[in-house]
C-alpha cells in the first residue's frame, strides 16, 4: 500500500544530505539504515569524497537516479559493529567503501573477482537493493555494508586524503594493470588532470611509467610537472606540440567526460598502442577505423576495479604514500562545492569532512 | 614518354594490366621489372586474387594511387630464378606474395616480426620501391621479391584457390590469434560474408571457435550454415534477433568496408569482449563509450599480418585444407569482374587465372 518512509524502513536511525528532484541540490535528510546483519560491517562515516558522478547522479544525467539520492561512493570511516560472521573486520578497524555494495557472486565476473562488471552490481547509491529499497551513500553520519564490499585502510593512508582512492584511485589503477600499461620504462598519457587524471599520474608514475599529461589547459602545466611529477606535458590544441609527439605513447588513460576528438588522441600512440576510456561522455565518439587498423591499436573501456583489486590499490598507494589532493570541506559547504566542480575549480577533490560538520 | 619509361626503367621485360586513371578502367600495359638481385625470387605469375583494395586503388579512392596502377596482391606462382643470397627458395617452388614487399628492418615493428606495421611498409602494388620505382602489383606475368616478402605455399595447397589467403586469409588469421579469439569454445562473430569474412569463418572453425556470421543479408544465411560451416546467422537488422544474442561474444571480427553501427555490435560481445575492424570504412564510425567501460569491452583494429606469421597462416591452412570460394576468370574479364565486386556479387572472390589467359 504506502511504502514506508525513508526513516521507518530500516531500524538504526540515519542522517545525510540528499537530493530530492534533478535540480540536484542537496539538503538534509532524516533516513534509516538496515540492521547490521552476521555478514555486514557497520561503520561510523569520517570523510566522503565528492566524485564528479555524484553531480551526474543528483542531476539524473544518466536517467537511473532513484530519489531520494544520498551521493557518495569515496566513503572512509571507523567500524563500530560486525556481524556474527565478519571475519575480515573488528570494531576500530579504519575502512573504506567505494561505488558498490553488492553484486549476484554468482556469475563468471562475480568468480573473477571483477564484481563490478557483474550485471545485478548495486550501486552505493541510487540503485535499488535486493530489498527493494534504494540505497543511499557517503554524505551521511553511518553506513552498513555487507564486509565483502569493503577495504581496509592501512594505518599510514590518512582518511581524508586517501577516501578519493576508493573512486578515483580504483578507476586508473584498473586499466593501468589489466591494458599493461604499468611496465617501468613504458610511456603513457593521462588526459585530463582533475580528480582522476593527478590519481593516475601519482599511480603510474609509481609503477616507473614515464608520463606525459595532456590537457586543454596550459595553466596546469606546472602544477602537473613539479607537484605530481609528470614527466611532460602536452596542450591538445597546439598542433604542432601534439604532433611532434606523435607516435610516443605505449598507451593512454582518458579521463575527459566532454566529448573531445579522438583522432589526436589515437595518433599519439605507437603501433599496439592502447586508447582506455575511463571518463564517460554521454554522446558518442568519432572513430575512423583507419586509424585503429593501420597501427593495430585499440580503444578501450574501464569502470572502477573489482573488490580484491580495490584492496591491491589501496594497500599499493599505502606502501607508495600515494593519496589525493583534496579540499576537505564541511557538509554545508556541499551544494557551492558542486558547482565549483562542474567549472573544474577544485584541486583536485573535495572531502566532505562529515564526521565534524554532519550535524542533524 | 612516360609509357616508354615504364618499360625502359628496369631490364626485365613485364606485361599486365594497368588502370590509367581514376576511371579505375584496366587495360594491357608494357611495363619492367628490376632484375633479380641477390636476395630477390623471380617468378612466373600464375594465379592472382582480385581484393577490394584493389578496387578502391584503381579509382584512388584513398587518394595515394601512383597511376599506372597494376593492382594484384594475392599472387601466387613457381619461381624462375632466385638471386645469389637467397636461400629460402629455389627455382621450381611454388610462392606466394601479398600485400607488401618491403619495409625498413630497422624499427621495433620490423624486429618483432610486425613488418605490416612498419611506418616505411612498402605496398605490393603502387607503392614506391627502396630505388625510387613505382612497384607493380600481380596482375602481370612475372614477380620479382626480396625472399624475405614471399611464402612458400605447400604442396597440397592449390594455387587458385589459396591466392586469397595471401590477403583475405593474414587479414583475418593475424587478429584471430592477436586478439586470442583463437581458443576452442569461444563464440565469435563475423560480420559481413565476403571476401574476408568467409575465409574467417573457416579459419575460427579450424580452430575449434563457435561462429556466429552476422550479416544484414538474410539470404547468405544457408550459405554460412551449411556451406561455410557456421554455428549460427544473425541478421543485423532484425532488432529480435540481435537482442537475443546480447553478451553471447567472445569477439567480433568485422570485415564491413561500408560505414555501419558499432553499439549493436559491441552489445552481442560478453564482458570483456572484443570488437576488431579489419574492413576499413573510410568515414568516421560513432563509438559509443558507456558500453565500452561498462563491459571493459575493446574496439581495435588489425591489418595483413607480418611475414612470419603469414607463413604460419599458409601452413595452417594447407594442414586443414582451408581454400577460399573462387571464381576463376580470364585476364580480360578483369573489368566486369570489378564492377561485380562493387556490388559485392560474386562467391567470394575472383582469382584471375593469369598464367594462361594473360596474353600480350
Amino acid at each position: 500500500m504506502v511504502s514506508k518512509s525513508p526513516e521507518l524502513e530500516h531500524p538504526k536511525p540515519a542522517f545525510g544530505w540528499a537530493a530530492r528532484d534533478q535540480s540536484g541540490l542537496l539538503s538534509p535528510f532524516k533516513f534509516s539504515r538496515r540492521e547490521t546483519a552476521e555478514n555486514d560491517v557497520a561503520f561510523k562515516v569520517l570523510y566522503c569524497g565528492i566524485c564528479h558522478s555524484d553531480l551526474h547522479m543528483t542531476k539524473n544525467e544518466w536517467g537511473v537516479t532513484q530519489y531520494p539520492c544520498i551521493p557518495g561512493h569515496e566513503i572512509v570511516g571507523i567500524v563500530t559493529e560486525v556481524g556474527s560472521k565478519v571475519e575480515k573486520f573488528k570494531v576500530g578497524d579504519r575502512v573504506g567503501v567505494g561505488c558498490m555494495v553488492g553484486s549476484c557472486r554468482s556469475c563468471d565476473s562475480c568468480h573473477n573477482n571483477l564484481e563490478n562488471y557483474c550485471p545485478k552490481m548495486i550501486l552505493t547509491y541510487g540503485a535499488k537493493n535486493y530489498d527493494g529499497t534504494i540505497t543511499y551513500g557517503g554524505y551521511s553520519d553511518i553506513m552498513v555494508a555487507n564486509e565483502h564490499f569493503i577495504v581496509r585502510i592501512p594505518d599510514n593512508l590518512s582518511l581524508d586524503v586517501g577516501a578519493p582512492l576508493l573512486c578515483a584511485g580504483i578507476t586508473v589503477y584498473s586499466p593501468l594493470r589489466y591494458f599493461g600499461l604499468d611496465k617501468p620504462g613504458m610511456h603513457v598519457g593521462v588526459v585530463g588532470l582533475g580528480g582522476l587524471g593527478h590519481v593516475a599520474v601519482k599511480f603510474a608514475k609509481a609503477m616507473g611509467v614515464k608520463v606525459t599529461v595532456i590537457s586543454t589547459s596550459p595553466n596546469k602545466k606546472q602544477e602537473a610537472v613539479e607537484n605530481l611529477g609528470a614527466d611532460s606535458f602536452l596542450v591538445s590544441r597546439d598542433q604542432d606540440q601534439m604532433q611532434a609527439a606523435m607516435g610516443t605513447l605505449d598507451g593512454i588513460i582518458d579521463t575527459v567526460s566532454a566529448v573531445h576528438p579522438m583522432p589526436p588522441l589515437l595518433a599519439l600512440l605507437k603501433s599496439h598502442g592502447k586508447l582506455v576510456l575511463v571518463g564517460a561522455p554521454v554522446k558518442p565518439l568519432e572513430l575512423h577505423a583507419f586509424a585503429l587498423i593501420s597501427g593495430r591499436k585499440i580503444v578501450g573501456g574501464s569502470c572502477i576495479g573489482g573488490m580484491k583489486e580495490t584492496q591491491e590499490m589501496i594497500d599499493f598507494a599505502a606502501k607508495h604514500n600515494i593519496t589525493a589532493n583534496v579540499e576537505v570541506i564541511p557538509m554545508d559547504y556541499v551544494n557551492t562545492a558542486m558547482e565549483r566542480m562542474l567549472k573544474g575549480d577544485v584541486r583536485y577533490r573535495f572531502v566532505i569532512d562529515v564526521a565534524k560538520t554532519l550535524n542533524p | 614518354m612516360a609509357e616508354k619509361s615504364h618499360q625502359e626503367g628496369h631490364p626485365t621485360k613485364a606485361f599486365g594490366w594497368a588502370a590509367r586513371d581514376q576511371s579505375g578502367v584496366l587495360s594491357p600495359f608494357n611495363f619492367s621489372r628490376r632484375a633479380t638481385g641477390e636476395k630477390d625470387v623471380a617468378f612466373k605469375v600464375l594465379f592472382c586474387g582480385v581484393c577490394h583494395t584493389d578496387l578502391h586503388m584503381i579509382k584512388n579512392e584513398w587518394g595515394i594511387s601512383s597511376y599506372p596502377v597494376v593492382p594484384g596482391h594475392e599472387i601466387m606462382g613457381q619461381v624462375t630464378a632466385v638471386g645469389s643470397k637467397v636461400e629460402k627458395f629455389k627455382v621450381g617452388d611454388k610462392v606466394g606474395v601479398g600485400y607488401m614487399i618491403g619495409s625498413c628492418h630497422s624499427c621495433d615493428s620490423c624486429h618483432n616480426e610486425l613488418e605490416n606495421y612498419c611506418p616505411e611498409m612498402i605496398l605490393t602494388s603502387s607503392g614506391k620501391y627502396h630505388d625510387g620505382t613505382t612497384t607493380y602489383g600481380g596482375f602481370s606475368d612475372i614477380m620479382i621479391a626480396d625472399e624475405h616478402y614471399a611464402v612458400r605455399i605447400p604442396e597440397n595447397l592449390p594455387l587458385d584457390s589459396g591466392a586469397p589467403l595471401l590477403c583475405a586469409g593474414i587479414t583475418v588469421y593475424s587478429p584471430l590469434r592477436f586478439y586470442g579469439l583463437d581458443k576452442p569454445g569461444m563464440h565469435v562473430g563475423v560480420v559481413g560474408l565476403g571476401g574476408l569474412g568467409h575465409v574467417a569463418v573457416k579459419f575460427a572453425k579450424a580452430m575449434g571457435v563457435k561462429v556466429t556470421v552476422i550479416s544484414t543479408s538474410l539470404k547468405k544465411k544457408e550459405e554460412a550454415l551449411e556451406h561455410l560451416g557456421a554455428h549460427s546467422f544473425l541478421v543485423s537488422r532484425d532488432p529480435d534477433q540481435m537482442q537475443a544474442a546480447i553478451g553471447t561474444m567472445d569477439g567480433i571480427i568485422d570485415t564491413v568496408s561500408a560505414a555501419h553501427p558499432l553499439f549493436p555490435l559491441i552489445g552481442l560481445l560478453k564482458t570483456q569482449g572484443k570488437l576488431v575492424l579489419v574492413g576499413a570504412p573510410p568515414k568516421p564510425l560513432e563509438l559509443p563509450v558507456f558500453p565500452l567501460i561498462m563491459g571493459r569491452k575493446i574496439v581495435g583494429g588489425s591489418s595483413i599480418g607480418g611475414m612470419k606469421e603469414t607463413q604460419e597462416m599458409i601452413d595452417f591452412a594447407a594442414e586443414n585444407n582451408i581454400t577460399a570460394d573462387v571464381e576463376v576468370i580470364p585476364m580480360d574479364y578483369v573489368n566486369t569482374a570489378f564492377e561485380l565486386l562493387a556490388k559485392a556479387d560474386v562467391r567470394y572472390r575472383f582469382v584471375i587465372d593469369v598464367g594462361n589467359t594473360l596474353k600480350i
